[in-house]
């Protein structure tokens, strides 16, 4: 294991930066991408407008996503509202419609705030759903590998499964259990993490595999520590930096898959409003109302180049080969 | 190596009746038939439905109908459910449809790349490497259907032509060469659209490839020997880079299914992928089950020719 890249690398930098800790040392590089810097900085504008859609959408009804207003249908962005034939009580804050209106008069603004949270929490809980099986199941083949079940190992058994697994066209397997399940904004997400597991598995099992004849997983075993606590306090932590890196770019993917299911008619259904079904009605307005297919195809790219960049940034900050430049 | 081929085919066929028997139970086991497809209508009384479902042997035990299945699939006798059309010619009319785009993307895909990577991987940190990773990251992120039809509105403002579907209406009765070119010019579109995520994902990867074989020794050797960058970038570094790339044109095959949905949908191309859809709207399981099916055999046939073609490609590996 001489060659194992999370081994210190003597060179003459190694002195000045022995201070760091890892997570700094990681920042450092990070901060060097500005590309990764700036899809940060999108990543947290965009928790704090999901929050806020949650907040003022769904709990303490500021902006009104749902309501009707036949009179103001496709308003262009900026437009304001008929005082005299909307009743005051559906006038959207300030009386001005930010986003402009869609086809039944809705404000776009409210549907697009909304729409932030659902989209968001899509791709969170497809990912963590993902990550979760991928961690236990490579985790498990990578550790008790050797562990005979039958005349068969517990290692071959998992990974002829991943390959199984891998084997199916991905994302017409996901239309193809979306659109017979009854629809539900939980049975896309369950989908979506149940068929992206694989790549995490493979990598978690790469990991245990080279950390498990690493000098302090040896010790720990010699110290007598419950194999729990190797597992989950010393082999995870040092297991989960690709796993970040492929949570991040998952997250891009499940809201890229969310707006293709939504664009074939299998996404989250009305009246739900997520950023993939605002897209997909909106094409049909491509020509009379611009904006109901441009703002949310240009958010759903920022937000998913956002994730990528950071990704990326990830990927180069948690690479041990890279450190010492 | 007689011995590697047994074994890998062998193991090959064994994981391939797992994969049946796994589509078929997700299929199967998710509620909905094809004789609920209609439950509004109110000519269809109850009788209809059990004649429907003893037809379609939806009546009998799952594993009575994976057995029907896989006897029909065999034989060929195998019936859509929809319009009690043979399956597998079906599935051969569209693989002909499909096949022309399929290529053509590929095509795009393998010669726009691989210039791209290479340049950016020379020239790390230029000006071009940094444009052209951007623009990588900005065509995977954008959702593939937006992008098309921004691409369509300004194809057809400027030109002025028709991209939709395989040929223009009304061009039955033509001249042979207008035929022809009617049919390429409709390729053009869909192919460079559905080749965009391609591209990027792979000039990436050549990239970083490139950029890996150019920490190797035998590369400082050449430079230290004194032959030009070009010698050492081209005869030395990137030959050794092309290796894995070998393997892949195992896995290219199984993207002529799974791949194309979203792209015909929006071209109305009548490929394998619409057929599909159509196919899980109308809950047609014997052609979504023999399309999963296929697919999952493709990629398996995939892996086994990279494996061949790698220890062909590479003499460091010798099968056993």
């Amino acid at each position: 294991m001489a060659d194992h890249p999370r081994q210190p690398v003597p060179t003459d930098a190694a002195d000045s930066i022995r201070a760091e800790t890892p997570l700094q040392e990681a920042w450092r590089i990070f901060r060097k991408d500005q590309l990764a810097v700036a899809g940060l900085l999108v990543l947290g504008l965009l928790v704090v407008l999901a929050a806020a859609g949650k907040l003022l959408t769904d709990w303490q009804v500021v902006f009104d996503p749902a309501t009707v207003r036949l009179p103001d249908k496709f308003l262009p962005p900026l437009s304001r509202v008929s005082v005299t034939i909307i009743p005051a009580a559906d006038h959207p804050v300030g009386g001005v419609y930010l986003l402009g209106t869609d086809e039944l008069g809705r404000d776009v603004f409210a549907r697009m705030l909304q729409g932030a949270f659902v989209s968001l929490s899509i791709g969170a809980i497809a990912v963590g759903i993902s990550v979760s099986i991928g961690i236990v199941l490579g985790g498990v083949a990578g550790f008790y590998g050797t562990l005979k079940l039958g005349g068969v190992s517990v290692d071959t058994l998992i990974m002829r499964f991943t390959d199984i697994m891998l084997c199916f066209p991905t994302f017409f397997l996901i239309l193809t259990v979306v659109a017979l399940l009854p629809p539900s904004i939980y049975n896309i997400m369950i989908v979506i993490g149940l068929t992206s597991w694989m790549t995490t598995a493979r990598f978690v099992r790469a990991e245990f595999l080279a950390l498990r004849e690493q000098d302090f997983v040896v010790a720990a075993h010699a110290l007598g520590v419950p194999e729990r606590r190797i597992i989950f306090r010393h082999m995870v932590p040092n297991a989960v930096a690709p796993v970040f890196v492929s949570a991040t770019i998952g997250v891009a993917g499940a809201i890229l898959t969310e707006s293709a299911l939504s664009f074939l008619g299998f996404g989250v259904q009305p009246p739900d409003a997520t950023w993939g079904n605002i897209l997909a009605s909106g094409r049909g307005f491509i020509f009379d109302a611009p904006w109901l297919f441009f703002i949310p195809g240009l958010a759903i790219f920022v937000v998913v180049l956002a994730f990528n960049l950071v990704g990326e940034g990830l990927r180069e900050a948690l690479n041990p080969r890279l450190r010492t430049r | 190596m007689w011995t590697f081929l047994l074994r890998a085919v062998l193991q090959r066929l064994a994981l391939l009746v797992v994969i049946s028997v796994l589509a078929f139970s997700i299929v199967h086991l998710a509620p909905g038939e094809p004789s609920e497809v209609d439950p509004s209508n109110p000519r269809m009384k109850p009788e209809d439905v059990a004649r429907i479902r003893a037809a379609f042997h939806l009546d009998e035990p799952l594993y009575a109908q994976y057995a029907y299945w896989l006897r029909d699939l065999a034989t060929g006798e195998l019936k859509s459910f929809k319009d009690s059309q043979p399956v597998l010619p079906k599935i051969w009319r569209r693989f002909l449809n499909s096949l022309p785009l399929f290529v053509c993307a590929t095509l795009i895909v393998w010669s726009l790349s691989f210039p791209t990577g290479i340049q950016a991987a020379m020239r790390r940190g230029s000006a071009f490497d940094r444009g052209s990773t951007f623009v990588a990251y900005a065509l995977i992120s954008i959702p593939g259907f937006f992008l098309s039809y921004l691409v369509i509105q300004w194809v057809v403002d400027v030109f002025n032509v028709p991209v939709i579907g395989l040929r223009t209406f009304g061009m039955e009765d033509a001249q042979p060469a207008f035929r022809w070119m009617d049919r390429l010019w409709h390729l053009v579109v869909p192919s460079f659209m559905s080749a965009l995520a391609g591209i990027a994902i792979l000039s990436r990867y050549v990239r970083s490839q490139m950029l890996e074989v150019a920490r190797q020794d035998y590369v400082r050797t050449a430079r230290a020997k004194g032959l030009a960058e070009d010698d050492v970038m081209y005869r030395h570094a990137l030959r050794n880079a092309l290796l894995p790339f070998v393997t892949m044109f195992g896995f290219l095959l199984p993207g002529l299914i799974g791949g194309s949905v979203i792209f015909e949908q929006i071209f109305a191309w009548p490929g394998l992928g619409r057929l599909g859809y159509e196919a899980i709207l109308a809950r047609d399981f014997p052609v979504i089950l023999t399309l999963n099916f296929m697919a999952a055999g493709l990629t398996l046939a995939g892996t086994f020719v990279s494996d061949l073609l790698y220890a062909v490609a590479d003499p460091r590996i010798r099968l056993q």
